[in-house]
């Protein structure tokens, strides 16, 4: 299938991983450097292989173009691309994706790295009968994925970017220079892949549209996951866990328009025994939970997962149900940060205004503030299923 | 009998050293097989090797073996043949049988194997771990719209369709009063009750000793129409079209005569000893919109208030068959496989027609997928599920949620002698007469068939968190977690399944 | 019409609806919902093609009266109440009836009173292939099916029990009084058809004579309804000649199978 691409795809990738990310709430921008140092300290949870940054806000010069990163493993893969671009979008700027050479990741495997910002020809578009533009670029990043030999689009939304390689991440950030972009979220990953094609596009972020995810853990509910996506039109090409978190959530948020709070009770959903004591005290939301998990039985993520996915209004962070993977929050002003590890979130800030461990399968959602991003209210919380009882220590 | 060519196939024999005389043996035989004279004589030839008598003998001094009887060995026209072609020349009749298919059919559950977490994803231990099994049939819509309120509380905007929960994903399958004995019937009922689960009446109506038990039932609405009235469909959990039987695909059913008893009759709505015959097809079901019209028929008497599903044989064009059938309205469709078990049914039928519910569940669940149309009903497999690892396999091929019939019949003492058409069971499972009912103490029966559920239930609770996950809707439909040995390329396309070996 | 006919029709015609556009799931919902609101006569007007009227419905004091053409399974599993209909049938009319009354006074279609175990059907045309099919009589439920014209093959198929009854009425030249295959597999029950023994086919599973007076008396109550329902006379319909045809066996497969 992808006779260019020198690796096996058809092989999933499994891996362990650590993750760290951050946010204003009031949309304030940062370079990239206290995320890189945050993910350099985790570098014990991956090993080498593969590393990966979500940066939200980064091109504000572009900021309503489609900004698509990506890789090419032959010149010929890079002319189709090209070819296939010209006839569906309309090309506002293009150009190389800047590195530096940095010690950890070895230019012999890197593909050539272009982005292009771009919007539908609009004749296409109405053409394609599609019903928003969103879905138009979806289905282009399938089958430029899918069709084209060797080319792979790795980012794809509005003033937001992925940038990934394989290596630690600490050196993928260096590599990609992020200390020169600004965001106001940041998200990172660094990879333990169990058995590493040394593929690039393999490292996380995964990305569709605004969607990044992150994602430490494997799911074990991948086989119906990718069944139940498959039906939605979604292939999941890479054979990745966290490619299947990409396009749940794209999936629920996006086009089945779930409130956040009720896209993360889909996929860690409340137990039965929780719903039915729950029905008790209150049987309209025991009933809409109850619903949620009987319409969206495919789209429960089982297993242990700690994942962050970035959105263009915030970011957040889920555990599985019952908590396999860890995840550890802090607030400091309008900052929020996350990390698998506190020490992560140390790095970033040194001394936070409080910092907890959500429960597993609560989400922590983070949003920019209805003055900076206008939000919806979000009312689903585990406070359902009993008292909201944290680790908190206050520092 | 003495012109018969064919020799006896069990030998019974008695070891009159230890035989306490007590004639149990002789009141446990259903078929007449023994007498008393002096001591214990077998008729040979009555015997249908059921052990009833050898299970109840105070001594253990019953042996009943099959007959070493040595015919040359031929390997095309095997005994089975042979003795087949002896008994149609004596009686000029199409062959009638019990229970499933007992050939040496493929059974491809034994070729798949399930996976289990070592490391890289953890397993789950179930005794500590909550695990869920519970499982809704019916139609699910396609997502779900909320309602956020101006106070953030979200709030359930979608309607659902009537669906059934089940605490497992075991049903049972439909079997008659009549087909059955009340005292089996009213066993299954009581413990589809205690567990949270659901019986099927088959088409032989609701007797008033298990109208307590409808609201659990699934009331089948076949060809006959036997006991068919609103009452009826209203009493009922749900309601299912019975198109047909895995054991008889394409063909109907008859309850003789013999067996229509006053209390059978009562409960049919027909004339006592007078044939209950359940044709094929469905004489209002000539096409799949006729199907779509008695759907509706049934969801307007009740009101849109119960699932309404369809029970059919898996065939060759099950695929799209079943596609149709969701497309027509049915809230479940109910797969039966060419392994599946029957009260009476032509050998060459049972033997011969249909397909392994392994490949049918796979087949369906893909086709209904590539449709987009799986959420609209859910399925269940049946088939000969002999054990909680076929049903885990079942699940994971895509079934919603499995049935069993033969192997709650075998929790209540059958042996699979297949001989339930002759209406003389021994165990009391297949038979009206009140002699051999009264076997069957309904409170014991539920107990063991409670037994079963339960163990399996537990065991699937085991597979389940081996594979690391805590519910089954994530086993559901996960091929992935099937690895198949010794099938063919193509056979692997189908089941969507891999070849072991082959990693994740 | 005087002023006070129509106040009569209008009471007899108790609530009506405009069935005129309205898809069958409404149309019945609120034909459940004023039965259930203890409403006993209604008129439906406009019906064309909706389906399921009186499916399903109860009650033996309930009577609806249709005007157009209801559509497939017409009084479908009903228990008790009268249905009339000014126009003609289609398909699968009776379906798995349990009690009470359909006067249809146009023709009507194929499978009409399929497994019908009480309350009668009557056809003032002609109906089509396979009517009366596994129909079954338990005790007192004894269903009838009667048709002014005549039938298609299948005729009885399977019957268990009941009466069906055939009268050519305004049979046109040629037009057979009932098809072929006429009640195969037939087990119990009665069927009358009107025309000597002589003149219509035999079959070996099928005793046919021409009627007695017990037979007679069966059918008497059965053709003054039929007759008063369609203001006919029912001493010329009585006339006959009649022939019963009953089964031979009421086990016609018994001796088929044989123990594997």
């Amino acid at each position: 299938m992808q006779g260019h691409t020198p690796f096996d795809l058809t092989a999933r990738t499994l891996s362990g991983c650590g993750l760290s990310a951050m946010m204003s709430r009031r949309g304030h921008s940062v370079n990239g450097e206290a995320i890189i140092r945050s993910i350099g300290l985790l570098r014990e949870r991956g090993n080498g292989l593969g590393g990966g940054f979500a940066v939200y806000g980064c091109y504000p010069h572009y900021a309503e173009e489609f900004a698509f990163h990506l890789m090419y493993y032959t010149p010929r893969a890079q002319e189709e691309t090209e070819r296939y671009l010209d006839e569906h979008f309309e090309l506002v700027h293009e150009e190389h994706i800047p590195t530096r050479p940095v010690e950890g990741v070895d230019p012999s495997t890197a593909p050539a790295l272009r982005r292009y910002f771009l919007h539908p020809k609009p004749l296409k578009l109405a053409e394609s009968m599609l019903p928003t533009a969103e879905d138009y670029v979806l289905r282009a990043v399938m089958e430029i994925n899918v069709r084209l030999d060797g080319a792979y689009v790795f980012s794809s939304g509005k003033n937001m970017g992925a940038f990934k390689a394989v290596g630690s991440a600490d050196q993928v950030g260096r590599f990609y220079r992020l200390e020169e972009y600004q965001g106001y979220i940041w998200i990172a990953h660094d990879r333990f892949p169990t058995n590493t094609p040394g593929w690039w596009g393999g490292a996380h972020p995964f990305t569709l549209l605004d969607f990044a995810v992150v994602h430490n853990g494997e799911i074990s509910s991948y086989g119906i996951n990718k069944r139940y996506l498959e039906q939605f039109g979604y292939q999941c090409t890479l054979r990745t866990d966290t490619e299947v978190m990409a396009y749940l959530l794209d999936l629920l948020l996006r086009r089945h328009q779930l409130p956040v709070d009720v896209a993360c009770t889909v996929m860690a959903a409340p137990f039965w025994r929780d719903i039915d004591a729950l029905a008790e005290r209150d049987p309209e939301k025991a009933e809409l939970y109850r619903a949620l998990r009987m319409v969206y039985a495919g789209a429960l993520v089982n297993g242990p997962f700690a994942i962050v996915f970035g959105h263009r209004r915030g970011m957040v962070g889920l555990n599985d149900r019952i908590k396999l993977r860890p995840l550890v929050a802090a607030e400091k002003d309008d900052w929020v940060l996350l990390s698998s590890e506190e020490s992560g979130i140390l790095e970033m800030c040194p001394d936070p205004d409080r910092i907890w461990a959500p429960r597993g399968g609560e989400p922590t959602i983070v949003e920019l503030d209805a003055d900076v991003f206008p939000a919806v209210p979000s009312a689903v919380t585990r406070a359902d299923f009993g008292p909201l009882a944290p680790q908190e220590t206050t520092r | 009998m003495s012109t018969s060519y064919i020799p006896p196939e069990f030998r019974w024999t008695n070891d009159t050293e230890t035989c306490c005389r007590c004639k149990r043996c002789i009141k446990q035989c259903g078929w007449g097989a023994l007498r008393w004279e002096h001591r214990v004589v077998a008729d040979q030839q009555a015997c249908v090797g059921c052990h009833r008598c050898e299970v109840f003998c105070p001594e253990s001094c019953i042996t009943v073996l099959p007959n070493p009887t040595f015919y040359r060995p031929n390997a095309n026209w095997t005994l089975r043949h042979r003795k087949n072609v002896y008994r149609q020349a004596e009686s000029g009749g199409v062959l009638l049988t019990g229970m499933g298919a007992d050939q040496d059919f493929p059974v491809l559950f034994d070729s798949l194997f399930l996976d289990a977490c070592q490391v890289t994803n953890p397993s789950i231990d179930p005794l500590r771990e909550p695990m869920e099994l519970r499982t809704y049939l019916g139609r699910k819509p396609e997502q779900v719209e909320v309602a956020v309120a101006a106070d953030g509380r979200v709030s359930l905007k979608t309607p659902l369709a009537p669906n059934y929960q089940l605490a497992f994903p075991i049903i049972f399958s439909p079997m008659s009063y009549g087909s059955i004995s009340l005292t089996a019937q009213k066993s299954l009922a009581m413990a589809a009750e205690a567990l949270g689960i659901l019986w099927n009446t088959g088409e032989g109506g609701l007797h008033e000793q298990v109208k307590p038990y409808a609201h659990c039932a699934v009331v089948q609405c076949a060809s006959g129409r036997f006991g068919v009235n609103v009452e009826y469909l209203h009493a009922g959990a749900a309601v299912e079209i019975k198109i047909g039987q895995g054991a008889k695909p394409g063909i109907g059913g008859h309850l003789p005569g013999e067996k229509v008893t006053a209390d059978v009759s009562t409960t049919r709505m027909i004339p006592l000893g007078s044939d209950a015959i359940s044709p094929a097809p469905q004489h209002d079901i000539y096409s799949i919109e006729d199907l779509r019209q008695l759907i509706f028929a049934l969801k307007e008497a009740v009101d849109y208030q119960k699932p309404v599903g369809v029970k059919i044989a898996a065939v060759h064009n099950v695929a799209a068959i079943a596609s149709g059938i969701v497309r027509a309205g049915a809230d479940y469709v109910y797969l039966d496989g060419v392994r599946g078990g029957t009260g009476a049914a032509p050998s060459v039928i049972r033997d011969n027609l249909g397909i392994p519910i392994e490949l049918a569940i796979a087949a369906v669940d893909q086709r209904l997928r590539e449709e987009g149309i799986r959420n609209q009903a859910s399925l269940i497999a049946a088939g000969s599920i002999r054990s909680s690892a076929d049903m885990a396999k079942a699940i994971a091929l895509g079934a919603d949620a499995v049935a069993i019939g033969t192997a709650a019949l075998l929790s209540l003492g059958c042996t699979l002698c297949q001989k339930c058409y002759t209406g003389r069971c021994s165990w009391g499972i297949t038979t009206q007469d009140p002699e051999l009912t009264r076997r069957i103490d309904p409170v014991w029966g539920a107990e063991r068939v409670a037994n079963l559920v339960h163990a399996w239930a537990a065991e699937l609770e085991e597979m389940l968190g081996a594979m690391g996950v805590n519910a089954v809707e994530s086993l559901r439909g996960s091929r992935e977690r099937l690895r198949a040995v010794g099938l063919d390329d193509r056979t692997l396309a189908i089941l969507g399944v891999k070849p072991a070996g082959v990693g994740a | 019409m005087t002023t006070t006919e129509q106040v009569e029709a209008d009471q007899q015609a108790g609530v009506v609806i405009d069935a005129a556009g309205l898809h069958y799931r409404d149309l019945n919902r609120r034909v459940r919902e004023l039965v259930a609101a203890g409403e006993t006569a209604l008129t439906l007007r406009n019906v064309r093609g909706q389906r399921y009227i009186g499916d399903g419905l109860t009650g033996k004091d309930v009577r609806i009266t249709i005007h157009g053409v209801p559509g497939g399974d017409l009084a479908a599993f009903m228990d008790g109440p009268t249905l009339e209909v000014f126009g003609n049938g289609q398909d699968a009319a009776c379906n798995t009836m349990n009690d009470g009354r359909v006067i249809i006074h146009g023709h009507a279609g194929d499978a009409l009173g399929y497994g019908m175990r009480g309350g009668s059907l009557f056809v003032r045309g002609d109906a089509g292939y396979r009517v009366g099919i596994h129909m079954k009589a338990y005790k007192t439920q004894i269903p009838a099916v009667v048709i002014g014209g005549c039938v298609g093959d299948f005729f009885g198929e399977y019957m268990a029990g009941g009466m069906l009854v055939v009268l050519g009425l305004d049979r046109k030249p040629g037009q057979r009084l009932v098809g072929g295959y006429l009640a195969s597999g037939i087990h119990g029950g009665e069927i009358f058809l009107r025309a000597t023994p002589d003149a219509l086919p035999r079959a070996p599973y099928l005793s046919s004579e021409p009627v007695s007076a017990d037979g007679l008396k069966a059918l008497t109550p059965r053709l003054r309804a039929f007759a008063d329902a369609f203001r006919l006379d029912a001493d010329e319909l009585l006339a006959g000649p009649f022939t019963r045809l009953t089964p031979i066996s009421h086990r016609p497969f018994a001796a088929k199978y044989a123990p594997a």
